[in-house]
């Protein structure tokens, strides 16, 4: 029988986990806490160990070196019949031989609870497919048995739900939509949710915390808006949206700011987003952040000049642009379509300019196609 | 030009089928019908031996059946105790083949087909030499006391049902690997983490998943099993005679066509009639 109560809840912690198939290390020296009730995102690229994480935690997997705690209990080499924490496979592993009733009662009547009809017609109310009870797996579309598969989860009422990642065979609408879902029944349930994911923009739209992975460790770890906004390192600039990183130097201070030289050109932005260790550095600005205005015409904030418009994409929503700048570097600017036609052609000569604070800077000697040249929408986990 | 395409659309299922029925028409129906006409048959008074002539004597079914029913019960007997015997040790192997063997699959698959290499009756000739007082079976059973120094292994019930057992394995083995190959790991995974542990799990995900395979194992060693003659020839005695024994003296020495009929078409009969029971019963068709 699993103890479900209230002294197996609590915060996850590992502690030190290290995973290791002969040679391959998959998660190396990992320490994460995810707190009690939050939505926690594991996200980073096929082969990053986040998958090895999850079936850790489930207690698929054992680790190498380390422990798991949940509360104040060690679950580190419980069986997974033994945790109370369920997970939702990622093609969802329902049981091709029994009902969807008896799908979702499974996990009830291996705990030995006798009547589960109220639990389970709930939890079909909840994810708003009461009219399947009777229907097989084989019977349903994607979406419907990724449903079931939450529902088979959740009527357990673990401590700990873990998804793996749980919409990965749904189509870009359906995936949007279970999305929004998802956090609605993860609020209204009040569980621990631990989603792993190789798509930011579902992990971004998520979780309430996301921990980026990349080579079997945690690259940084903190809710969306800050690692999209401040990102430590070039790969989770680069696998989180996209980045322009620019070679440069800090100069001095002047206040709360330094002074940064790209190229001859001199920036100021705040010292509290410098991540660099020493004055080389590489000076990063989203592409949204930056404005685009032709020479002669009045900016402000930090500028970068000499460049000219290379190519113009249009994609709806915006218009992104290349420029060009004197250095050889083509930098990338996405400009809001809110004022009717692109105001720029291919040869323009143009200013860059952009607030100040919105500026990150990373260690110089960082590599700045990290977390480029995964395709974050590779859907095979060969982990 | 465009009617004929769509007539020869028509017809080709029709050919396709065609050499097939031909075949079966020839070599399966015509015996089948031959053999029904030959069971009511009676000997000509004052002909030949082997002389019949039809007299629609249904009468030799029942004399036929009460006659020989000591050996239908044992044919069934021994039949249902070889399956149960294969399946216990088909249904590990295969279950180990599936899902423990790793890159070691192929080779234990081709193992368990290679007896297939040498012949049935070869093969069972050889248990006779196993199963023999200097064989490796029998020397150590006595010295450690399990059989009795005047027990013998050979020319007994327990050898034939052994010797079917040994032929009908992979017939039961491959089935079921089939059956537990396709089941999705992911599947027992989900059952651990549903609060069962492995025997649960076996219980109720695992076995259910493969009863498909165990269906068509079982059938194809119940079937052939139960019509056997040539274990009950080789390594029984004559107390240990099954129906298919009964039915070869029957046509070959005592030439008595009527009754053997009688007694193929009864125990046709009875394994068809146990046969739907016994899928009915198992619930296939429900099974994906």
């Amino acid at each position: 029988m699993v103890d479900v109560s209230s002294a197996t809840r609590g915060d996850l912690r590992l502690t030190r986990i290290t995973k290791s198939y002969g040679d391959f290390t998959a998660v190396d020296d990992l320490s994460l806490t995810i707190p009690e009730g939050s939505f926690f995102a594991l996200l980073g690229p096929s082969g990053c160990g986040k998958t090895t994480t999850l079936r850790m935690i489930a207690g698929l997997e054992e680790p190498t070196v380390g422990s798991i705690h949940l509360g104040t209990t060690d679950i580190t080499t419980k069986r997974p019949y033994q945790r109370p924490i369920n997970t939702v496979f990622q093609n969802y592993a329902l049981f091709p031989h029994l009902t969807i009733f008896e799908n979702i009662a499974f996990g009830l009547r291996r705990r030995g609870i006798k009547s589960v009809d109220a639990d389970v017609n709930k939890v079909l109310d909840l994810v708003e497919l009461p009219h399947l009870a009777q229907r097989k797996p084989t019977q349903l579309s994607g979406g419907q048995q990724q449903r079931i598969a939450l529902a088979r989860a959740i009527v357990n009422r673990p401590a700990l739900l873990l998804l793996d990642e749980p919409l990965g065979a749904l189509d870009l609408k359906l995936r949007r939509q279970m999305q929004i879902e998802l956090k609605w029944i993860q609020r209204e349930v009040g569980l621990t949710f631990v989603h792993v994911t190789h798509d930011q923009e579902e992990a971004m739209t998520m979780a309430d915390t996301i921990a980026v992975m990349n080579e079997g460790g945690i690259e940084q770890m903190g809710s969306p808006a800050d690692l999209y906004d401040n990102p430590k390192t070039a790969f989770v600039a680069n696998f989180l949206g996209q980045s322009n990183l620019i070679k440069g130097r800090i100069e001095g201070t002047a206040g709360d700011n330094l002074v940064v030289d790209l190229y001859g050109q001199k920036i100021s932005m705040p010292k509290s987003r410098s991540h660099a260790v020493d004055s080389s550095i590489y000076a990063g600005i989203r592409p949204e952040k930056f404005r685009i205005s032709l020479v002669g015409t009045p900016t402000r904030g930090n500028v970068l000049s000499g460049g000219h418009i290379e190519e113009v994409s249009y994609i709806g929503v915006s218009t992104q642009y290349q420029v060009a700048m004197p250095w050889g570097q083509e930098l990338m600017v996405f400009e809001q379509n809110d004022d009717g036609v692109p105001p720029f052609d291919k040869g323009d000569q143009v200013v860059i300019s952009w607030e100040p604070n919105f500026t990150f800077a990373l260690r110089g000697d960082e590599d700045v196609e990290a977390g480029t040249e995964v395709a974050p929408d590779d859907l095979d986990e060969d982990e | 030009m465009r009617m004929s395409k769509t007539l020869s659309k028509v017809k080709l299922p029709y050919l396709l089928l065609l050499p097939g029925f031909l075949f079966l028409f020839t070599f399966f129906i015509l015996p089948i019908l031959n053999l029904a006409q030959t069971s009511t048959q009676t000997p000509i008074a004052g002909g030949d031996t082997g002389e019949y002539e039809q007299t629609l004597r249904f009468a030799n079914y029942i004399d036929a059946f009460i006659e020989n029913r000591e050996q239908f019960a044992r044919s069934f007997i021994f039949a249902i105790c070889a399956t149960l015997l294969a399946l216990a040790i088909a249904y590990p192997l295969a279950y180990a083949i599936a899902f423990k063997a790793g890159r070691f699959k192929n080779i234990l698959l081709v193992l368990i087909i290679a007896p297939f290499f040498t012949s049935f009756l070869l093969r069972t000739v050889a248990w006779k030499q196993i199963l023999g007082e200097e064989g490796f079976v029998v020397p150590p059973l006595r010295t450690f006391g399990i059989i009795s120094e005047s027990t013998t292994l050979t020319s007994t019930s327990f050898a034939v049902v052994l010797g079917m057992t040994y032929n009908f394995l992979p017939f039961m083995t491959l089935p079921l690997y089939a059956s537990l190959e396709r089941i999705d790991p992911r599947t027992m995974e989900a059952s651990g983490d549903l609060y069962a542990n492995g025997i649960t799990t076996f219980r109720r995900v695992t076995l259910p998943l493969s009863m498909p395979g165990v269906v068509a194992g079982t059938l194809l060693t119940f079937i052939p099993a139960a019509g056997d003659y040539v274990n009950a020839a080789i390594l029984g005695n004559p107390n240990s005679k099954m129906l298919g024994n009964v039915i070869e003296s029957r046509f070959f020495k005592i030439v008595d066509y009527p009754t053997a009929a009688a007694l193929s078409f009864t125990l046709m009969a009875a394994i068809l009639i146990l046969v739907t029971l016994y899928i009915r019963k198992a619930g296939t068709e429900e099974l994906v």
